[in-house]
């Protein structure tokens, strides 16, 4: 600590710090455009200069470090003098017209030429004028406004990890711009929007559609990924018209992914379904809530007294708030089903008895970023969680060693040091190695069992260095990501896992699918277990065996199933051969509208007060930012209608915080381990025959909102429909580069166009979930066949 | 006394080879460090007695320079030698790669050794193409010697040299700007703190030092620290290349003790063009301030005169202009080369080096108004002491230094549409 004294204030500060941060902390003032706490010091504005005692200039308070005894005025005539020359030298070439700037309002140097500017102009030349460049569907960019306060290019460097964006020429010919004429894919582009001072790079899908003051601000969570990331939502006259990120240094620090950034488009697409509907011998009517709800009642009351209430299965999205996991799975265990899942994705559920009381990251996510070593199983952690990539990318470049065992070569934007590219099959077999190669190197005791399982397994040099790797480190992570929850050998994968995080010592988690998964499991949103962690004793159906299992009668929520569901084509069809679904939905999809019975409008999370529980067991609720729209309404009403239609007990909630109250009384202090005893699996897959797709759900296609940002969807990571193929494969089935091939999957066909792709396995195929038609393909990891056209 | 040290050989036959510069006591004192295993603090004693200056402009001393080096801790470090030289008005950098490169590599390898450094830069500027294939054939001859490499004569001493050839950017000669250059990156200067000698060349402990500074060495070595200084005046220690350019007879490179009078450099230079009047010099290199010829006259060549006088000694690039000189039009030449050579990061630079340049040439080409005198005045005091680097520093100078001794030349453009100077030819 030294002792400063700024503008008269004493002042005890951190050793080391610069003076722009005491002066942040103690609330003095000082004008800035370059400094970023996020990024590294650049000093290149010289908006910040102050006045030190003793220093014969000026100095920039972003980069004078502290020292004992310092006197600095940020207010003295020198300091000002400073401050204005710079503030005028900015203005000269910028153009005023900040009527027309989409940044009007919320720009930084307007609100320090307020304080600093002069009323006229010295400067009679010409304005520089800078051409604009394209940056593809999400920056708009009007160049001649950039002060080269280089924001944009440190987060570029030093966050996104991509360096797309510089600075090239000089003097005033300095551009920001991207080195060659291309567009920025980093998934965490929209925050150089947030970082750029002034109005040189803006929201294009927001672009001119409203002014800064006409905004309201509001506080809420983003919904499609496990971390949660805080979020300001920000409407007029009842709309959201954008999404920008609010600070929290546990969880998403001033940043934000593009997916919850940009995924509000989706909310105002002309798809919301906007109020409730009744198929009346195949035709739609639009109805009122009574007429429907009527509907869904009775449809439901006749397939209970048909064919049982275990003849119906609900899907629940795991984006749901935990309030409408615990409302619906109340309502549908009272009227005795038990068939209730929000694991829609998932394919192997053989462990799920031993399974934590909620899967979790097994550490804070500040932690990712302290870890020395992580091991990531089937994890595209870039793309799936966008927020978690930037802590494991922090972890890295401090030497952390990052390893991977996945079905694909994914580009990750820091050093990995280790990674096992494989048939997603021969994942178990992988860590299996890794597992052997521990008790080999590490000379650690084996469970029982373990070493019979895994007897023929032969470690590499690879396997023994992640295994020394990880039983070296101090803080040292395995993580499952979600495509580890998609393989259909999950459970070998997790039980695997769980031993080798014991040999070496080290924590184990989940990053899991959608928003609420934690919620899905603390409120029983889940088959084997109810929100007390009972056991329910009669056989219930999974998310997959309720799609096999011909069931009458379906209940969803904010899925639509050929999408959400592993397997496509076979969520179709269950949908279609049931006699009787009810879907609450944000949207009325062409499939929903073929499948379903009645289907209620519910609020997506902007309409709703709800509560998502993250992947770390953190509880964000959040209130709704702008009435529902339409005639739809929040949907933990509905089910509290429902539940009263139902004439089910103690289903009076008069808020959604009294929902969340109750599930907090029994949930509210539960803490998961994840290191429990797994099972050790009998044997290690081993069957490789043909050839196997990998699905890979792009991070723009991950649930119903997103599916529907238009901005998103024209972004490099929004996926064409192809089959993406190894060379040497391709080669073998005499396929080549932009060929039309015939995929069969299951009872799925499809013809695609080839794209040769070298990060795959051998013996797979990448196909994404995609549309095509009205054809669907199946499971994750399962056989394909292909055929050249 | 002229041409004392990195000079010395001058006269001789060919001084740039190996061959004639071990014949006049050429790397003894490098073989002599090596055997004895000098201690690091006797030669940076020495050098601090030697009173040497940075010649590459700052005049930074050399010995204390060195002293901040952590050369006992772990890891790289680096000796840089900047011959960039790419100041207006410099040019004895050049004729030391081509008449003296071994004094060069001498000179840099003891700063190795005494720094704690394995290995070291030379930054030669890039139009510099015969110094460098000169400075490279150089390196070879030592290297072939086995006087630069692996465990040296035998010592254990290891020590590499590398040339980096620049691409032509003025900026690239500051210090830090040079160092992100090697690197590969665009040539910017850093902010400082921290310093090289903490982060330098690829975040290691570096020293930076100009081609003449780093070619004083040896000599200053073998002949003692004393010896150096007293070839000067006190404070003002050793001998000095000037680069005399402009209305002279006799333009070239002048090695000169320190606190020699200008009047005999300018005399040395052969006198004015044409007999005429000396009307003004700039001592230092474009971007120091210019002085009017008379006061020059009673002006000594070392770093206190000239500073005395209002101007600075720089890098010791003399440029002398006659009284056929438009005033106005040399300053535009200046301004629009620092507008054009500011590297863009911080604002004050960027955006006043562009504005200064404007409205002096709108004065040369008589456009000026009234108010743009004052106007420069106080654009370029907005510009002092306010940048990253001392570019920005070196863009308003000159024309502080020039509006203030020839305001009244500054005043007819402006009120006469046209040069003082020509219309009194006329
Ligand atoms: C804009 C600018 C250009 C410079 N150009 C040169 C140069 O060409 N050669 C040089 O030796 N020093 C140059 N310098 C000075 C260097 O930054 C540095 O001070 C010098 O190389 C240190 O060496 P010395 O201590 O031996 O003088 C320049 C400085 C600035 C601010
Ligand atoms: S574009 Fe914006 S963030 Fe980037 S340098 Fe220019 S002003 Fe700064
Ligand atoms: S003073 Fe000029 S040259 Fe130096 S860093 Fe700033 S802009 Fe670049
Ligand atoms: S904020 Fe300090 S120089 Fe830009």
């Amino acid at each position: 600590m030294v002792n400063i004294q700024i503008n008269g204030k004493m002042l005890e500060v951190e050793n080391g710090a610069m003076v722009i941060e005491a002066a942040d902390e103690a609330g003095i003032k000082i004008p800035r455009f370059c400094y970023h706490k996020n990024l590294s010091i650049a000093a290149n504005c010289r908006m910040c200069l102050v006045d030190v005692e003793k220093a014969a200039k000026p100095l920039p308070a972003c980069a004078t470090p502290v020292t004992e005894g310092m006197i600095i005025h940020t207010q003295s005539p020198k300091a000002i003098a400073a401050q204005k020359s710079v503030m005028e030298f900015l203005l000269i070439n910028h153009p005023l017209d900040c009527p027309i700037c989409d940044q009007g309002g919320e720009c930084e140097l307007q609100d320090v030429a307020m304080g600093y500017g002069d009323d006229v102009s010295r400067y009679s030349e010409k304005k520089r004028v800078v051409a604009n460049k394209n940056l593809g569907p999400l920056i708009n960019t009007d160049m001649t406004r950039c002060i080269h306060c280089t924001r944009c290019v440190r987060f570029g460097e030093e966050i996104a990890g991509i360096k797309e964006l510089g600075m090239t020429g000089r003097g005033e010919h300095a551009e920001i711009g991207t080195y060659v004429a291309k567009t920025v894919s980093s998934e965490l582009s929209g925050n150089v929007i947030d970082l750029c001072p002034v109005g040189a790079l803006t929201s294009k899908p927001f672009r001119y559609s409203a002014r800064a003051w006409e905004l309201r601000q509001f506080d809420s969570i983003a919904p499609h990924d496990c971390l949660g990331s805080n979020i300001h939502v920000h409407t007029r006259q009842d709309k959201v018209m954008r999404v920008v990120p609010k600070d929290n240094e546990a969880i998403n620090e001033t940043w934000l992914s593009d997916r919850d950034r940009f995924s509000y488009e989706g909310l105002n697409s002309e798809e919301r379904l906007q109020s409730p509907m009744v198929k009346y011998n195949g035709e739609w009517q639009e109805t009122d809530w009574d007429t429907a709800l009527i509907a869904a009642v009775d449809g439901l009351k006749n397939i209970v007294a048909s064919a049982g209430a275990d003849n119906i299965g609900m899907l629940m999205s795991p984006s749901a708030t935990l309030e409408e996991m615990f409302l619906s799975q109340k309502l549908m265990r009272a009227l005795g089903c038990h068939n209730i899942d929000h694991r829609l994705r998932q394919q192997d559920f053989r462990d799920q008895d031993n399974a934590p009381v909620f899967p979790w990251l097994g550490q804070s996510i500040e932690n990712l970023e302290q870890v020395d070593a992580a091991l990531l199983i089937g994890s595209n952690l870039r793309k799936d969680q966008p927020i978690a990539g930037h802590r494991i990318r922090k972890a890295a470049i401090a030497d952390a060693k990052i390893m991977f065992i996945n079905p694909v070569d994914y580009e990750f934007l820091f050093p990995v040091a280790e990674k096992i590219i494989t048939d997603p099959r021969q994942m178990g077999k992988e860590l299996g190695a890794v597992a052997k190669a521990l008790i080999e190197v590490a000379g650690v005791t084996a469970p029982e069992g373990l070493k019979a399982l895994l007897e023929n397994v032969v470690p590499t040099e690879q396997h023994k260095l992640i295994a020394s790797n990880l039983s070296n480190a101090n803080n040292a992570t395995i993580i499952l990501g979600l495509s580890a929850h998609t393989n259909p050998d999950f459970s070998t994968l997790r039980a695997l896992a769980s031993l080798v995080a014991e040999m070496a010592n080290c924590t184990i988690g989940y990053l899991t699918d959608g928003a609420n998964s934690s919620g899905g499991w603390l409120t029983g949103a889940i088959p084997h277990r109810t929100h007390q962690q009972e056991k329910v004793s009669s056989k219930n159906l999974n998310a997959l065996e309720m799609l096999r299992s011909g069931l009458k009668a379906f209940v969803l929520q904010g899925i639509e199933p050929e999408k959400d569901c592993a397997d496509h084509a076979l969520a179709l069809n269950a949908m279609e051969q049931a006699e009787f679904v009810v879907a609450l939905s944000m949207y009325k999809s062409e499939s929903l509208l073929s499948e379903a019975n009645v289907l209620l409008p519910v609020s997506p999370f902007t309409e709703t007060s709800g509560t998502f529980v993250n992947v770390e067991g953190c509880w964000q609720s959040f209130n709704a930012v702008v009435e529902p729209l339409g005639d739809s309404r929040p949907a933990w009403k509905v089910w509290r209608v429902l539940g009263n239609l139902f004439n089910v007990d103690d289903f009076d909630y008069l808020s959604s915080d009294e929902v969340r109250d109750e599930v907090h009384s029994f949930a509210g202090s539960v803490t998961a381990d994840n290191k429990i005893a797994w099972k050790i699996p009998n044997a290690l897959q081993n069957n490789v025959d043909g050839v196997v797709r990998i699905v890979d759900t792009s991070i723009y296609s991950i649930d119903p909102i997103v599916r529907r940002a238009p901005s998103l969807q024209q972004t490099a990571d929004a996926r064409i429909p192809a089959i993406h193929i190894g060379e040497e494969l391709a080669t073998r089935i005499g396929l080549m580069d932009a060929d039309q091939a015939l995929v069969r999957q299951g009872n799925g066909q499809v013809t695609l166009p080839v794209i040769i792709d070298d990060r795959l396995p051998k013996d797979s195929v990448l196909i994404p979930p995609c549309e095509m038609g009205e054809t669907y393909l199946g499971y994750e990891s399962s056989v394909v066949e292909l055929e050249k056209i | 006394m002229a041409n004392e040290v990195c000079f010395k050989n001058l006269h001789l036959d060919k001084p740039w080879t190996l061959e004639t510069y071990q014949s006049t006591g050429g790397y003894e004192v490098w073989k002599k460090i090596l055997k004895e295993k000098k201690p690091a603090d006797e030669i940076i004693n020495e050098l601090k007695a030697s009173g040497l200056r940075g010649r590459g402009g700052a005049g930074f001393p050399t010995g204390l320079k060195w002293s901040f080096m952590p050369r006992n801790a772990p890891g790289d470090k680096y000796i840089v030698c900047n011959s960039d030289e790419g100041e207006p008005g410099t040019f004895k950098d050049r004729d030391i790669l081509r008449y003296n490169p071994h004094a060069l590599i001498e000179g840099m390898m003891i700063a190795g050794y005494t720094i704690g450094a394995k290995a070291g830069f030379n930054y030669i500027r890039g139009e510099f193409w015969e110094p460098y294939e000169r400075f490279e054939a150089a390196i070879h001859e030592a290297r072939a010697a086995g006087l630069l490499g692996d465990n040296i004569l035998g010592s254990g001493v290891s020590f590499d040299l590398h040339t980096h050839l620049g691409g032509g950017a003025y900026i690239c000669g500051e210090e830090t700007a040079l160092l992100e250059s090697i690197e590969g990156k665009k040539g910017q200067p850093r902010f400082k703190p921290p310093f090289p000698a903490s982060y330098g060349l690829f975040g290691k402990p570096t020293t930076i030092n100009n081609t003449e500074t780093l070619a004083s060495i040896p000599l200053i070595l073998q002949n003692g620290g004393k010896w150096f200084l007293e070839i000067g005046i006190p404070n003002n220690g050793g001998a000095k290349l000037f680069s005399v350019s402009g209305h002279v007879n006799k333009p070239g490179n002048y090695e000169i003790p320190m606190g020699t009078p200008f009047a005999e450099l300018l005399e040395m230079a052969g006198g004015m063009r044409n007999g005429n009047k000396l009307k003004a010099v700039i001592p230092g290199g474009s971007s120091t301030p210019m002085l009017p010829g008379d006061v020059m006259m009673d002006v000594n060549m070392d770093y206190d005169s000239i500073a005395k006088a209002g101007s600075m000694l720089g890098a010791g690039s003399v440029i002398v202009m006659d009284e056929t000189t438009c005033i106005v039009k040399a300053l535009a030449r200046i301004s629009y080369f620092y507008y054009e050579e500011s590297c863009g990061q911080c604002t004050p630079c960027r955006e006043g080096t562009g504005w200064l340049s404007r409205v002096v040439n709108r004065i040369e080409n008589g456009q000026g108004r009234p108010e743009d005198i004052d106007l420069l005045l106080n654009v370029s005091k907005k510009i002092e002491g306010r940048t990253i680097c001392g570019l920005g520093d070196a863009a308003a100078m000159p024309v502080s230094g020039a509006i203030k001794h020839f305001r009244d030349e500054f005043q007819y453009h402006v009120d006469h549409k046209k040069c003082m100077v020509s219309a009194a030819q006329s």
